[in-house]
């Protein structure tokens, strides 16, 4: 895997494990994201999960895999209840615990936005995870408001008459800046060093950060459960997902990868993707361009 | 001493809530639930009191860091209405089912659709089933004296259930009468701080919140339902344990008014208990023997007090601000169901009144006694009676 | 070093044997997750140059470092592929399960 610039001495993590026993599918990228991040956190940390893979996978009484104190929250209300920990903590003068909440794509985007928005309004001492698998996995691949330009779902389903996503992804990234968060980053499974140093990050923030990790999921995009790392990397490599981070009200590229590949191989590896037509896939080629014009035009880039 | 306040519902409400101490507050503002959460800020802002106060956007995220904040073994409180009450009926049945002893007060608020900010009840009548204590209280000096024991009751450990407090919209909640107000060292002695080894702790880790398979889910739901069922007796005990420490007793799950020797009991419910209750003693003065059964708790439903109302030539009616649309009023459903549990077929007569704001007078209340008396010798129709309809149907 | 371990866990047999609310001890395992797996990986430990990028790359936490090399917990290993595919000098094989 690739370091980029921001490194992270991965000898330094501990052996200890914080999620383990889960019955997520094989090669989950939501389930690295969080198995990672609660290496970095440690111990002394509070989890929240919605309804999702993840808490689906995670607390099937009596297998309880989080080995730190974790609830399922519903699933609008991560941010919310993120919140109110903090706040009891705050009540019971307990400092030095950290809260996060690990929620995926719809749980943030959609159903959880209004939740995110205000947790971040108030600036509350939390951080937000968003594990982006680009749909509704948990219930079974429905589109959701992160799933990609032209991707198969069961509710964007081939068809004569339209095949694919009609829409393209929200950008929490910069929806999240424009609330003037205190720190925010992408961020992707493909990229641990860099991930870690992220989450490293977000937990010396005294109020909101925000994570948001290109996790894929071998079940839901269709691919080889081996490939979860490399086809993150490729989407990094083809400009559809970046790694930047926003603070003090600045936009940062942390990862230049040059001269963006052709987005061709990174659809075809999926079989979500397979149908694309070669008019959709330079339509999708062509908003990308328009992205990375305004990156290098507005970000710093490191 | 307890020092005499001149307080609206509302206003009582924060009083009991600052009395109860707190530790996190989070609650979205709508009519008429409004002053208790301004005087709750004020008094925070003034330093008469030490709660975190959370600004959250909606009532689901009210409901959904309270529960947060329970987990981590903090006492919690937040307020609503009507719409703000169903927007976070998600919430209601995970807080029951989640067992976090949080402490809410609900307006009574008609619900939309047609839009009304007015008075009834059918906001937390037609959530009776999502697992929380419900009581009903009638003035404002009850309703202070219920914040209090609210918390005492949801945090019996063998109960562990949250408890919502109602106060009728506008009529109580905006209206004003001398409060007799407890002291804090006396609310601390009666009222310790929040324990429970259930909560999330950071020596002793746990999951929460959990699924569970059918194999499990209703040992899970078995137990959820015995803790209110067996609350009946210790909610007893705490309101006579609270007229030991502070003089006002209120009898249990119902308060009776005139009963024993009455051939006709009106059931209320709320603060038109007090215009009932002198209605009947202007009925009394010509030679109606009416009574008031004034339902205080409607879960758990005193079903034995309940039971305990029926008597031969006696006629028994419901007086409720609520409809289940398609059937009767729930208390009246609920109110039948216990006296046919005791094995008694009694026909009682339902009385909706005060949908979206309207008035109960007293003719109101008399003509239902009227009826009442009435049914004793000729048994008067059974259907469900609107009160007051402006027009005829 | 620390991490959610297998209990043995009798079925309650009476109601008071339950958790009394939805909150349990943390990290209380009863199943394993070997029957997922169709793959296993093996190790060639000679070739293993100890780098433990497996050991970070495993979404199941369920290869340890262990000193110079890394060993595999058969009970949680699904059988995904990743640590074979990201191994840099191909230590890894997955090897069809019996």
């Amino acid at each position: 895997m690739s370091t980029g610039k921001n490194k992270y001495a991965l000898r330094t993590l501990t052996d200890n494990e914080y999620f383990f026993g889960h019955k997520a599918c094989g090669g989950c990228g939501g389930s690295l994201t969080i198995r990672l991040a609660l290496k970095v956190l440690g111990p002394r940390t509070i989890t929240v999960l919605p309804a999702g893979c993840m808490s689906a996978v995670g607390f099937i009484f009596p297998q309880m895999t989080f080995d730190i104190n974790a609830i399922i929250s519903t699933f609008a209300g991560t941010a919310s209840m993120l919140s109110g920990i903090r706040a009891g903590l705050n009540a019971r003068g307990i400092k030095d615990c950290h809260v996060v909440g690990f929620a995926g794509d719809g749980g943030t985007a959609d159903i959880g936005l209004q939740a995110l928005s205000g947790a971040i309004d108030r600036n509350d001492r939390i951080i937000y995870i968003c594990y982006d698998n680009e749909a509704y996995m948990n219930t079974g691949i429905q589109k959701s408001g992160l799933t990609p330009q032209g991707a198969i779902t069961t509710t964007t389903p081939f068809g004569s008459s339209v095949s694919g996503c009609r829409t393209s992804k929200k950008n929490m990234f910069e929806i999240v800046a424009a609330h003037g968060i205190a720190y925010a980053a992408t961020a992707s499974v493909g990229f641990i060093p860099d991930l870690l140093y992220k989450v490293e990050k977000a937990k010396n923030i005294s109020g909101t950060s925000y994570i948001h990790v290109f996790a894929p999921c071998p079940t839901g995009w269709g691919y080889e459960s081996a490939d979860t790392l490399e086809v993150s990397r490729d989407a990094v490599a083809c400009g559809l997902w970046y790694l930047a981070e926003f603070e003090n009200g600045q936009f940062r590229l942390n990862h230049n990868p040059g001269k963006l590949a052709p987005i061709q191989s990174y659809l075809k590896s999926q079989s979500r993707f397979k149908h694309l037509q070669q008019q959709e896939i330079e339509l999708i080629e062509s908003s990308r361009d328009v992205m990375w014009k305004k990156i290098h035009r507005e970000w710093l880039i490191e | 001493m307890q020092s005499k306040m001149f307080l609206s519902g509302n206003e009582a409400v924060a009083w009991g809530v600052k009395l109860a101490r707190p530790q996190v507050i989070a609650a979205y503002p709508i009519t008429p639930q409004t002053i208790v959460i301004e005087r709750l800020s004020e008094m925070i802002a003034n330093g008469k009191f030490n709660a975190e106060y959370l600004h959250v956007e909606s009532e689901h995220s009210a409901l959904s860091a309270m529960m947060g904040a329970s987990a981590i073994g903090a006492r919690t409180f937040t307020a609503t209405s009507s719409q703000g009450l169903l927007y976070m009926a998600e919430c209601l049945h995970y807080a029951s089912g989640g067992r976090f002893p949080i402490v809410m007060m609900n307006a009574n608020r008609s619900l939309a659709l047609p839009w009304s900010i007015y008075g009834d009840q059918r906001d937390s009548l037609s959530l009776l089933d999502c697992g929380w204590i419900q009581v009903y209280s009638q003035d404002a000096q009850e309703s202070l004296d219920l914040i209090i024991q609210a918390y005492k009751i949801a945090e019996n450990q063998s109960i562990l259930t949250p408890v919502m407090v109602n106060l009728d919209g506008f009529v109580l909640t905006h209206t004003y009468e001398p409060v007799s107000v407890p002291e804090q060292d006396k609310v601390d002695e009666f009222l310790p701080p929040y324990v429970n080894p259930y909560t999330m702790d950071l020596d002793n880790p746990k999951n929460l919140a959990f699924s569970s398979t059918p194999e499990d889910n209703m040992e899970f739901k078995f137990m959820q339902h015995r803790a209110i069922v067996e609350a009946k007796t210790i909610i007893r005990d705490i309101d006579i344990s609270y007229g030991n420490s502070f003089g006002r007793y209120y009898g249990g799950l119902v308060a009776n008014y005139l009963v024993e020797d009455a051939d006709c009991v009106l059931i209320t419910l709320g603060s038109i208990s007090g215009t009932a209750r002198s209605v009947v003693d202007e009925l009394r003065k010509e030679g109606i023997q009416a009574g008031i059964c004034r339902i205080r708790y409607m879960r758990p439903f005193p079903d034995e007090e309940i039971a305990s109302l029926a008597r031969d030539n006696r006629a028994i009616g419901v007086l409720e601000k609520d409809i289940s649309f398609g059937y009767e009023g729930t208390v009246a459903t609920n109110v039948k169901s216990a006296l046919s549990k005791a094995g008694l077929k009694f026909p009682i007569l339902n009385f909706i009144a005060g949908l979206g704001g309207r008035s109960i007078n007293r003719n109101d209340i008399k003509k239902a006694f009227v009826d009442l008396e009435r049914h004793r010798s000729e048994a008067v129709a059974e259907a469900v009676q609107f009160v007051n309809l402006g027009v005829a149907t | 070093m620390t991490k959610p371990m297998l209990q043995k866990y009798n079925k309650p047999r009476s109601i008071d044997e339950y958790p009394f609310v939805p909150s349990f001890k943390a990290g209380h395992l009863v199943s394993t997750n070997s029957s997922y797996r169709v793959m296993r990986p093996e190790l060639n430990n000679e070739k293993c140059i100890g780098c433990h990028l497996c050991f970070v790359a495993c979404p199941d936490g369920a290869i340890e470092r262990k000193e110079k090399k890394v060993c595999f917990d058969y009970d949680f290993c699904k059988g995904c592929g990743i640590c074979a595919k990201e191994c840099r000098i191909k230590a890894i094989t997955m090897v069809r399960e019996e």
